[in-house]
């Protein structure tokens, strides 16, 4: 973002060079606005398609690949991915760039028509993918999932993945994103604390705040998040509970701004009950904290339990202390009537990878991430970077770390009660932020769980009404 | 020589020229294009005549982030030139004079390197910083220093002091470079006005308010301008000490941060752009009004 920090200093000059004028952010906005439609995709490079060839790749075409370096590293991508895919295509040669702010480098090449085969889209500086998939910059990923799989004999690349991945990436019917990596959502906590406490799990929400009032007995913040810049796990918290109160449906009517979604008494529930939590068991001041300096309060045993993705433990690697194990558990039930059990589990794909329409060698691209999609570079990944990965079963068997197990174990409870969760934050931003507000009034400042559904639903029936962002609908 | 002279001058100005004309009348121009259009940021896009300023109209955001710009806009300025007159005139007249000559306070040479140091930082870097002092819990730097027998203050994720913590950061890294203007602007004062005042028995206020205020005019209005600018800009501080983009509750949203969050999060370029037609008349106005009101003020 440093292109848009204008320092006051650069204002004042261009202050005075503009005659006094300064709209800042808006000329570094228009200076992106390329001509459309510039891809010219009869230059695309293709080959004969055959069995061992289902893509149709020029084997000789080069292949030109963006990676994210954020939390996962680049070393899955450089180490594991490339020296596959070349082992099978000795010609082609891969031009890998690895960046931090993918939206910065990579927008103005799409709008330019001069897009890198495979983007990684993610980070703080992520692109808007709806957007993308709109703008018709997103190649269409169909005959990728039909296509064999590189290293599972007899299957083809979808059925090798868990349930719910393809339609992850899916956008009014065709899918036009791999979410490579897995991530289970649950309540973190430190199972050497809770031994040596001899806390228990709970499952049911009396035993969850019975256990809440003992560990704040013992000087413990029972529960954190941080709310200056990661208010979205609550959001997540919260919807799990009221998906496990009223069944996915409740998150799907959401996701497709069905009036009413919001109102919906499963989310009353749960907002009640969380917002009750945010009333006894938060510290208040977790509000003004960014997500680091919440966990590193979590792994100095200040805080007991953090609602958080399966990630958290690969992220705290540096400062996990020697006591401090992790571990993950279901949210509890909130209610005795709960349509699915304790031990549901809200688990995702995630962490988007696309081929670019508007590239060189699109079908190269996807030929990269046929190989992501094998079950070696799967495991590998998963051993490179402590994330399960969409490759169903790829780490079975393999013990990568005591939280990861732990997330397996989880994931292996719930059996077929794993719902994937919702849409709505990467679809609608502006729904997302007001999600993260609402949110936030709730847990800190008095848990008022009508005026969360009511705002929420107010915010939510305004993107329906606005004509200017692109809808999407899933069932 | 007569003949060279136009080659001479031109060559000198079609470089910036040009520069100026692509990077800034073409982005401006290009801004205004696309505030009627519904552009994404994203591949093509549809004209819709007046609706992104009609939908701005509505947006009870923008009205909450103009507010905000509107108090920083008062407020900012006013503390600002006030604290750094205050600082140039004791750094400049407001000593003890020697044989005559007015002179700064003791050690007046250091203050003035010290008080240009904020100036130095990046505002970004100055942002993170202030982060850590305006911290919510015990680990802020302010938090740490109060009684452990007080619960933290929230400062910035307090609704009701959020957006005075941020300008306090702004009016903090300002005051250097003002000082030094001012302190320039009253070195170009004859010390003998000073010593003629100093004969007649004039104190150090009636100096000031006298004396150095009327003949510094010219200046306090650029700076009045600069500040101005600078009032509707506020993003980096914003994007980096604010809780939750610019909370909580909005408390600390401005217009130059709606522009970001439209433009590159939420994919609305073109209702970005309207925001920013927006932001570009109030500075234009803004700047033209102050020139003209204070130049009056100074013929009276």
């Amino acid at each position: 973002m440093s292109e848009i920090t204008t320092s006051r200093r650069t204002l004042l000059r261009r202050a005075a060079a503009v005659g006094l004028v300064a709209a800042p952010g808006v000329s570094f906005l228009s200076a992106c606005a390329g001509s459309d439609d510039s891809g010219d995709t009869s230059k695309q490079a293709t080959g004969t398609k055959s069995a061992d060839n289902p893509l149709g790749i020029d084997p000789k075409a080069g292949v030109e690949i963006v990676i994210f370096d954020g939390g996962l590293g680049t070393k899955y991508a450089t180490d594991v991915d490339t020296p596959l895919f070349n082992k099978k295509w000795p010609d082609a040669k891969i031009t890998y760039s690895a960046t931090q702010q993918v939206a910065t480098t990579i927008k103005p090449r799409l709008n330019a028509g001069s897009a890198p085969d495979m983007i990684n889209n993610s980070g703080s500086d992520i692109m808007d993918f709806g957007a993308i998939v709109k703008a018709g910059q997103a190649a269409d990923l169909s005959d990728l999932f039909a296509a064999p799989s590189l290293d599972i004999a007899g299957k083809t690349v979808a059925e090798t993945l868990v349930p719910g991945a393809v339609q992850q990436g899916t956008y009014d019917g065709k899918p036009f994103a791999v979410n490579y990596s897995f991530t289970v959502f649950g309540l973190w906590y430190n199972k050497k604390l809770f031994d040596k406490n001899s806390w228990t799990v709970p499952t049911t929400w009396t035993d969850f705040t019975a256990l809440l009032d003992k560990i704040k007995a013992a000087g413990v913040t029972p529960f954190g998040y941080a709310g200056a810049n990661a208010s979205y796990y609550m959001v997540r918290a919260l919807l799990t509970s009221a998906a496990k109160i009223g069944t996915e449906q409740v998150l799907k009517d959401i996701d497709n701004l069905k009036p009413g979604a919001w109102t919906n008494d499963a989310i009353m529930q749960a907002a009640k009950a969380w917002g009750e939590v945010g009333n006894k068991y938060i510290d208040k001041s977790f509000l003004g904290l960014k997500h680091t300096e919440v966990q590193l309060q979590q792994d100095q045993d200040k805080v007991a339990f953090y609602p958080c993705g399966s990630w958290l433990e690969n992220e705290q690697a540096a400062s996990t202390p020697a006591g401090f194990e992790y571990a993950m558990m279901a949210f509890p039930s909130v209610t005795a009537a709960d349509k699915l059990p304790a031990t549901a589990i809200n688990a995702a794909a995630g962490e988007i990878y696309f081929a670019a329409a508007k590239s060189k060698n699109p079908q190269g691209g996807k030929e990269y991430l046929r190989t992501m999609l094998s079950k070696e570079a799967a495991l590998e990944f998963t051993k490179l970077t402590k994330s399960l990965t969409v490759v169903a079963g790829a780490a079975d068997g393999v013990t990568i770390s005591p939280g990861l197990t732990s997330a397996n174990d989880a994931l292996s409870k719930a059996g077929q009660d794993v719902f994937m969760g919702y849409l709505f934050d990467t679809w609608y931003k502006k729904l997302d932020d007001a999600s993260r507000e609402a949110v936030n009034q709730l847990m800190f400042k008095g848990g008022d769980a009508k005026k969360f559904c009511d705002t929420m639903e107010a915010a939510s029936q305004a993107v329906a009404k606005d004509s200017s962002i692109t809808k999407f609908t899933r069932s | 020589m007569r003949h060279g002279k136009y080659p001479f001058i031109i060559g000198f100005l079609v470089v910036p020229l040009a520069l100026y004309l692509v990077f800034v009348v073409g982005a401006y121009l290009q801004m205004f294009q696309l505030s009627f259009t519904d552009w994404s940021g994203f591949g093509s896009f549809n004209y819709v005549g007046f609706d992104n300023f009609a939908k701005l109209w509505d947006d009870p955001v923008f009205w909450i982030a103009l507010r905000h710009n509107v108090y920083i806009l008062i407020a900012m300025p006013i503390v600002t030139i006030a604290i750094a007159l205050f600082f140039a005139f004791l750094l400049n007249v407001g000593g003890k004079s020697k044989g005559g000559t007015t002179q700064g306070v003791w050690g007046s040479k250091v203050y003035r390197v010290v008080f240009f140091f904020p100036q130095l930082l990046a505002l970004a870097i100055v942002a993170v910083i202030f982060g850590r002092v305006f911290g919510s819990d015990r680990s802020g730097m302010l938090n740490g220093l109060f009684p452990d027998s007080w619960s933290p203050w929230l400062f910035l994720a307090d609704e009701r002091w959020a957006l005075i913590c941020i300008a306090i950061v702004l009016i903090w890294q300002q005051i250097g470079f003002y000082v030094v203007l001012f302190s320039a602007g009253m070195g170009s004062i004859g010390q003998d006005i000073y010593e003629a005042a100093a004969l007649d028995g004039a104190t150090k206020v009636t100096l000031f308010f006298r004396i150095t205020l009327p003949l510094l005019w010219d200046t306090l209005q650029v700076a009045w301008v600069y500040l101005g600018i600078a009032a509707f800009d506020l993003f980096a501080l914003v994007n980096i000490m604010s809780v939750n983009k610019g909370g909580p509750n909005n408390a600390t949203q401005v217009l130059s941060y709606q522009i970001y969050l439209n433009a590159f999060q939420n994919s609305q370029a073109g209702y970005a752009s309207a925001i920013g037609v927006v932001l570009f008349f109030l500075t234009l106005t803004f700047a033209a009004l102050t020139l003209r009101v204070t130049r009056r003020d100074a013929v009276a």
